[in-house]
């Protein structure tokens, strides 16, 4: 496909541009930046002056549900949640029904996702068999089969012998390892933060620690096996700093965190309000504040939604019951632009965390405009207002604690190999 | 003043003047409760259903003679003998319940939060019954009462709460309730068994022994050790919870002289209670139940709309 995108503001941090140009993409792939730019007769053109344009936004953690849980959300309604957040590409985790452990698995994924989506999906294999933590999946095979990564997300890897080696086998065949990072004993029966709210609420918490310790146990595995690890969605103060220490002697490890961990602190359950309920737990606001200290000093790598949809049947229940997570591709954007109009983050460091660092920790061909790039593009208005609501979310679930939010920013065009797949 | 809550599901949202009307009113129908004909026709043609997802004796009961006394029609609905086993969720329980046109809910559920749930989503009034580690408002409001009968106030009392305060939820509504009231909490049990910020939660103090929360105070309020928690990880032994914070003569002793112990029961004799003081003159833990039934009346009566009575 053909697009000319005119006269926007280009942030493309993987080449330092920051400049009004033109982006003229052939074919599918960036052929041209530059001012002036002159597209051959009939090519399509987007006017984008007092729009930001930049690499395709690529969601690192998403939940498609797809196959086997497909009345939370399919490969299809997904992809649309997706290109209407501004994503172009996102990688989807392995806990589906059947889990993503085989080859066959991964590709019905890849297959369907060629067929109906409107965005790249990126599927993430499991770490290990039946996602069971007990003996290593067939890495080396998910690999050949397209999957970006491997994650037993949803719960950890308990076995620290078996994480070393999933982290030396993964290293081996160059895929990324990504670790859910939770002790669980420590989690028990623990539903929210433990926390003066968990106190109030009489429910039972989730202390900051189990994140730790797991984080801390990754960092030392990957440091004592000289490979990268990421560590998925992290919460806390202590997550943060062991993850800086970590980077400062050269260990390989990277992280990425929510923008609910950046926005909402637990006082968001009161109520026993459900769509407050994900796991890691929201946490403090000493914990907010670290979480956006870390994206600004570079601790923390990527923003990911970690978008999980649910059915109402599944969140409309007493607190204890209702199960973990809430959707966030919708969403991302204009929470994370929060950060660069509270003058927390610059728009460089916004599009690195969400497009070209994922990219990177992934080995993904994309979150760049470099010419000869696949052309992936985000067309952002930063001053566009709007209100989330429920009827109007693309994802076929609804549980969003934002839910009536008023918004600042989102993707106006969201173009896949140089298609407008998306258009506010 | 009339009392506005269609629900009473926590102390924590009553006022000064709400909790003494409540006290008040249980004061005056307790007098029921000591006639020959024990029953008064102010709550007919009200229907009550009790509806238990925890076992209960003592509560179910007491909430079924209060309702009964007033001549409401009382139901009880337990969880082992309802649809719940069929795996009915909390909604469609409370769905199929309120289409019998029911004017209260009294329910006990294990999950915090459950009636706050419910009464979002049902017309008639619920009445909490206890629900997980949060709140026992009825519970609360005994105590309360218990304690206001035998020294005239509740202002200035120095009350110790001892025991596992993380999973109680009398020791919260007990908090919430005594602190707006103006008493002074003071709180002793186990590391293991204390949460986070307890402090914060009213005016309390947290104290490292028992016997410093015990000294010079009015009341001492034991609290029930759940024994099946003791083969996991918060306790070494009955044995050793026992000793360091079982009430026995002589910690008592350190308390004023004209103190009461009280015990939501059931009590466990010879571990957060040793059997002479749970049966001594101070113990106030029959009075407690009995004060039950009158509190109880009182609830059903206000969230029925009824004035404050003479």
């Amino acid at each position: 496909m053909n697009l000319l995108i005119k006269g926007g503001r280009v942030i493309d941090p993987s080449q330092g541009i920051d400049a009004n140009l033109d982006v003229l993409i052939a074919d599918g792939v960036v052929l041209e930046l530059g001012q002036g730019l002159a597209a051959p007769e009939g090519t399509p053109a987007i006017d984008a002056s007092g729009l930001i344009v930049t690499p395709g936004l690529i969601d690192m953690h998403v939940h498609l549900r797809d196959p086997g849980l497909e009345y939370k959300e399919d490969i299809a309604t997904g992809s649309r949640s997706a290109a209407a957040g501004g994503f172009t590409s996102v990688a989807c985790m392995p806990n589906t029904s059947p889990v993503i452990d085989s080859k066959a698995i991964a590709s019905y994924i890849i297959n369907k996702a060629k067929s109906e989506a409107l965005v790249n999906v990126f599927p993430i294999g499991c770490i290990t068999k039946g996602g069971k933590g007990e003996s290593l999946a067939e890495m080396g095979e998910l690999k050949e089969a397209g999957c970006v990564g491997v994650s037993d997300d949803g719960k950890p890897v308990c076995n620290s012998e078996l994480m070393r080696r999933a982290l030396e086998y993964a290293k081996g065949i160059g895929i990324a390892v990504i670790s859910h990072s939770e002790d669980l004993a420590l989690v028990g029966e623990g539903v929210m933060n433990e926390g003066f709210v968990s106190t109030e609420l009489g429910l039972k918490g989730i202390p900051w620690a189990a994140e730790d310790i797991a984080v801390a146990r990754e960092v030392y595995l990957a440091e004592f096996a000289g490979a990268p690890v990421h560590i998925a969605h992290i919460s806390t103060v202590g997550s943060a700093r062991i993850i800086r220490n970590a980077k400062a002697r050269g260990v390989k490890a990277t992280c990425e965190t929510a923008p609910h961990y950046f926005t909402l602190t637990d006082e968001a359950v009161r109520g026993y309000e459900t769509n407050a309920k994900m796991n890691p737990p929201l946490r403090s606001a000493a914990d907010v504040e670290a979480m956006k200290a870390g994206l600004a000093d570079g601790t923390i790598d990527a923003i990911a939604t970690d978008h999980a949809p649910h059915h109402p049947d599944e969140k409309d229940v007493e607190f204890n019951v209702a199960l973990n997570g809430i959707v966030g591709l919708e969403t991302s954007l204009p929470l994370s632009l929060k950060l660069v109009e509270e003058g927390r983050l610059d728009l460089n460091q916004l599009v690195s965390l969400m497009s070209c660092t994922p990219a990177k920790i992934l080995g993904l061909d994309r979150g760049t405009l470099k010419v000869g790039a696949v052309g992936d593009v985000t067309v952002i208005d930063p001053a566009k207002e709007w209100q989330v609501e429920a009827a109007k979310l693309e994802s076929k679930s609804k549980n969003s604690p934002f839910l009536g939010w008023k918004m600042k920013g989102r993707a106006v065009y969201t173009v896949v190999k140089g298609q407008v797949v998306y258009q506010a | 003043m009339g009392f506005r809550h269609k629900d009473i599901i926590a102390l924590k949202d009553l006022t000064k003047e709400e909790i003494t009307l409540l006290l008040d009113t249980a004061d005056s129908l307790s007098e029921i409760n000591q006639r020959d004909i024990k029953k008064v026709p102010t709550l007919r043609g009200k229907t009550v259903i009790n509806l238990f997802y925890e076992a209960s004796t003592r509560t179910r009961t007491s909430f079924e003679i209060a309702a009964k006394r007033l001549s409401a029609d009382a139901v009880n609905i337990t969880a082992s003998t309802s649809s719940v086993v069929k795996g009915e969720t909390l909604s469609d329980t409370a769905n199929n319940l309120l289409a019998m046109k029911p004017d209260i809910i009294v329910m006990r559920h294990a999950v915090s939060g459950a009636h706050e749930y419910l009464a979002k989503r049902v017309s008639c009034s619920v009445i909490n019954a206890g629900d997980g580690a949060h709140e026992h408002p009825s519970q609360g409001l005994l105590d309360m009462l218990t304690m206001r009968q035998k020294f005239g106030k509740l202002d200035g009392l120095k009350v110790a709460i001892i025991g596992d305060i993380t999973h109680s939820r009398v020791a919260r509504s007990d908090i919430y309730g005594l602190t707006t009231m103006g008493s002074q909490v003071f709180l002793a049990g186990p590391p293991t068994m204390m949460p986070v910020g307890i402090e914060r939660l009213g005016n309390v103090t947290v104290c490292k022994d028992m016997r410093e929360a015990v000294d010079k105070a009015d009341v001492v309020m034991m609290l029930r050790i759940q024994l099946e928690r003791q083969g996991k990880t918060l306790l070494p032994s009955m044995r050793e919870y026992s000793r360091y914070f079982g009430l026995n003569p002589e910690v008592l002793g350190l308390a004023k002289k004209n103190a009461i112990v009280m015990h939501p029961g059931p009590i466990n004799r010879g571990v957060e209670l040793a059997s002479s003081v749970a049966d001594c003159d101070q113990s106030a833990i029959l009075t407690q139940v009995e004060n039950g039934v009158a509190v109880r009346m009182a609830m059903l009566y206000h969230v029925c709309g009824g004035e404050p009575v003479e």
